[in-house]
């Protein structure tokens, strides 16, 4: 059931999982002897909300959940004085193909994420708050449940708290898979009990969230990363990452594929990707050479081997046309097919597009049945370019990203990998295969472009 | 026919500890066709004209909201669902040599359940176990990680004696649930 212990490579800075591995680390009473267990959540309630997102605002505490957004910004958006009771809501839906960091945290240190969710609970003006899980994470479900049910019998969770005359509630809601709930507005849909389809913003949740209430969702890891802020300072954190509060603290890292040793690592922010999967992860499987990675999950743009030498912050990997993501590395190496991996890329999110938007469905179904068609030895010259001007116009005009995030990798496996593609074609004469139906402004679009191609 | 279908003492508790958590009774939706799907090994017909009843909405809309999601079984399945991750980590550990030895091994297909309504064998996403690739999960959540060919045979032998972890779980996620 649980994983087997790591140990803790010395380039590792623990801070979000202190304790693994260490015997009962889920335990209230490990995590109070330890780890000053609960210490934050007290400094938090012994500040002003004003002093606490100033706080987080100067640490550069960034959105560990996919898109870095700055946390402290976030949380400043709650109104003053709100109408209706605000929530504070938890994503632990980690359903990121490649990512395995928030699970970890849970297992392992579920009093930290309690501890950071009521220090930020009393930061918003929270009452109440919902940890938003995968329903198939049982072991985490299990760990929390436990968690919460020791921190309401010491006085930490329910009405006043910590003696403070504060009331903070805290419930551990299951998912039931679909990987669309982990888009902030799809997990709210889900959440108040129906089908996880995202809404439509503005209004924004920290407007007009769950059950109607402003609402802030933020990632396991950067609630978790709260009580260490308020303990030991901005400057401090700032000085744990890449010296910068762009790039402040630290993150857990899951690097799975072709290495050596995959696993989850916590490093620096700003730490080298080569030193990661090369001396961290052990660098290659015998006899193997790194051809790319997806460095953030696997929505994020491809890096090549060559281009391995970046630091992994937000700024850098974005900066090279990727992204730090889900702090979710998939490393391929020299014996993989990329379009075999670009198909099975556009397959997932073709599989969990939720339907809403017609240019994420359909385009992501057919981009997806394009590159199968490519795959088995059938698909011709044009094909590459309709798929990468389809992929062109699903992104950016949807109901959420979810298409962007499929038009994101596929892209860049076309584009960096041309000669991958190519050899699997057949010359445009031999073949006319009839085209994938598609219905809508989508099929209207792509019939577009290829008469444009014809002429 | 379906038989009829109603919370046992211990699942009305659970359920009206549900309701107290929530500002909307709607919201206990997911959890709660959790706990009868755990209690009645699929979402029957009866158990979801149960819940509609109690929750004060129709059971189509029941029907339809489950439907949405991939751990909800509206149909019956084998006793046994194995759900095999085919997504990218666990395809590059070799997923596909295991969901072909399962196949041959069960005599079934993909979404197929063995005559003796045993085995369910199914692709899944990713399960957040990437780094312990690849990774098969039974009934939804009992994970098995780094499986090779050998494993999968013990795991699959281990089922058909029914020695499965299943209660003991049950007991503790219950325990921990109800504060
Ligand atoms: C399709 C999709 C899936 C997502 N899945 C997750 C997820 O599993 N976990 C998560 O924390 N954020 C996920 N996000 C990002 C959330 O929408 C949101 O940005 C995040 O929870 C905010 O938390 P943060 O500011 O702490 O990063 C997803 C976004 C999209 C578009
Ligand atoms: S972009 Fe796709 S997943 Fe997102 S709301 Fe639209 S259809 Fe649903
Ligand atoms: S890809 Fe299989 S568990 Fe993530």
């Amino acid at each position: 059931m649980s994983q087997k212990i790591l140990p803790q490579h010395p380039l590792e800075k623990r801070v979000l999982i202190a304790g693994y591995g260490e015997d009962g680390s889920w335990t209230l009473d490990h995590y109070e002897k330890n780890y000053r267990g609960y210490e934050g959540a007290k400094k938090a309630l012994s500040m002003t909300a004003d002093d606490i997102i100033k706080t987080v605002k100067d640490s550069g505490l960034r959105g560990l959940g996919g898109a870095g957004f700055p946390t402290g910004m976030k949380w400043s958006f709650i109104p003053k004085n709100p109408t209706r009771p605000v929530y504070l809501v938890c994503n632990a839906d980690e359903g990121e193909p490649g990512t395995f960091k928030d699970r970890q945290i849970m297992e392992h240190c579920p009093h930290r994420l309690i501890d950071g969710m009521i220090a930020a609970a009393v930061a918003i003006g929270a009452k109440s708050g919902y940890i938003y899980i995968r329903g198939e994470l049982r072991l985490a479900f299990e760990r929390l449940a436990i968690a919460i049910k020791e921190a309401y019998s010491k006085g930490y969770l329910g009405e006043n708290i910590f003696g403070s005359g504060k009331t903070f509630h805290l419930t551990v809601h299951p998912g039931a898979g679909a990987y669309i709930c982990g888009e902030e507005t799809g997990l709210i849909e889900s959440l108040e009990g129906d089908r996880g389809q995202p809404r439509l913003k503005p209004p924004f949740p920290a407007i007009s969230g769950v059950f109607g209430g402003p609402t802030i969702v933020n990632n396991v890891a950067t609630l978790a990363h709260v009580p260490g802020i308020l303990l030991d300072g901005a400057e401090q954190f700032i000085k744990m990452g890449n010296g910068t509060a762009r790039g402040a603290g630290t993150a857990v890292w899951g690097v799975s594929g072709d290495v050596q040793r995959p696993g989850f690592f916590e490093v620096p922010i700003g730490t080298n990707l080569n030193v990661m999967l090369n001396e961290i992860c052990g660098g290659p499987k015998p006899g193997r050479k790194f051809k790319a990675c997806y460095p953030g999950g696997s929505s994020s743009p491809l890096l090549k081997a060559d281009e391995f030498d970046v630091p992994m912050d937000f700024d850098s990997l974005a900066a090279k046309g990727t992204m730090m993501g889900s702090c979710a590395i998939i490393v391929i190496d020299d014996s993989r097919s990329i379009p075999e991996l670009c198909m099975r890329t556009a397959r997932f999110y073709s599989h969990e597009s939720c339907g809403q938007c017609v240019p994420c469905r359909e385009g992501t179904k057919w981009t997806y049945k394009m590159l199968k068609r490519v795959v088995s030895g059938e698909g011709t010259k044009s094909d590459l370019e309709t798929i990468l001007s389809a992929c062109n116009n699903m992104a950016g005009k949807t109901i959420c990203v979810l298409s962007d995030a499929c038009a994101m990798p596929v892209t860049s496996m076309l584009k960096k990998f041309p000669e991958e593609f190519e050899s699997l074609l057949i010359p445009e004469s031999e073949f006319k295969p009839e085209l994938p139906k598609v219905s809508g402004q989508l099929g209207m679009l792509i019939d577009s472009i290829r008469e444009r191609q014809k002429s | 026919m379906s038989e009829a279908y109603s919370f046992s003492p211990d699942l009305e508790k659970k359920f009206q500890w549900l309701l107290s958590r929530y500002p909307a009774k709607d919201a206990v939706l997911l959890p709660l066709l959790h706990l009868v799907q755990d209690d009645a090994g699929w979402l029957t017909p009866a158990s979801i004209e149960y819940v509609a009843s109690r929750l004060e909405l129709s059971p189509a809309r029941i029907r339809e909201v489950a439907s949405f999601y991939s751990l909800f079984r509206l149909n019956k399945k084998g006793q046994y669902v194995l759900q095999v991750c085919h997504n990218i980590s666990c395809y590059l550990a070799g997923s596909d040599k295991l969901i072909e030895h399962i196949k041959n091994k069960l005599g079934i297909s993909e979404n197929q359940t063995t005559p003796d309504g045993k085995f369910t064998l199914e692709r899944v996403e990713c399960l957040a176990s990437c780094g312990t690739a690849p990774v098969l999960q039974v009934n939804g959540w009992d994970y098995h990680e780094e499986l090779t060919i050998e494993k999968v045979d013990q795991i699959i032998d281990s089922l058909k004696l029914d020695k499965f972890a299943y209660d003991e779980y049950e007991q503790r996620i219950s325990e921990g649930g109800v504060a």
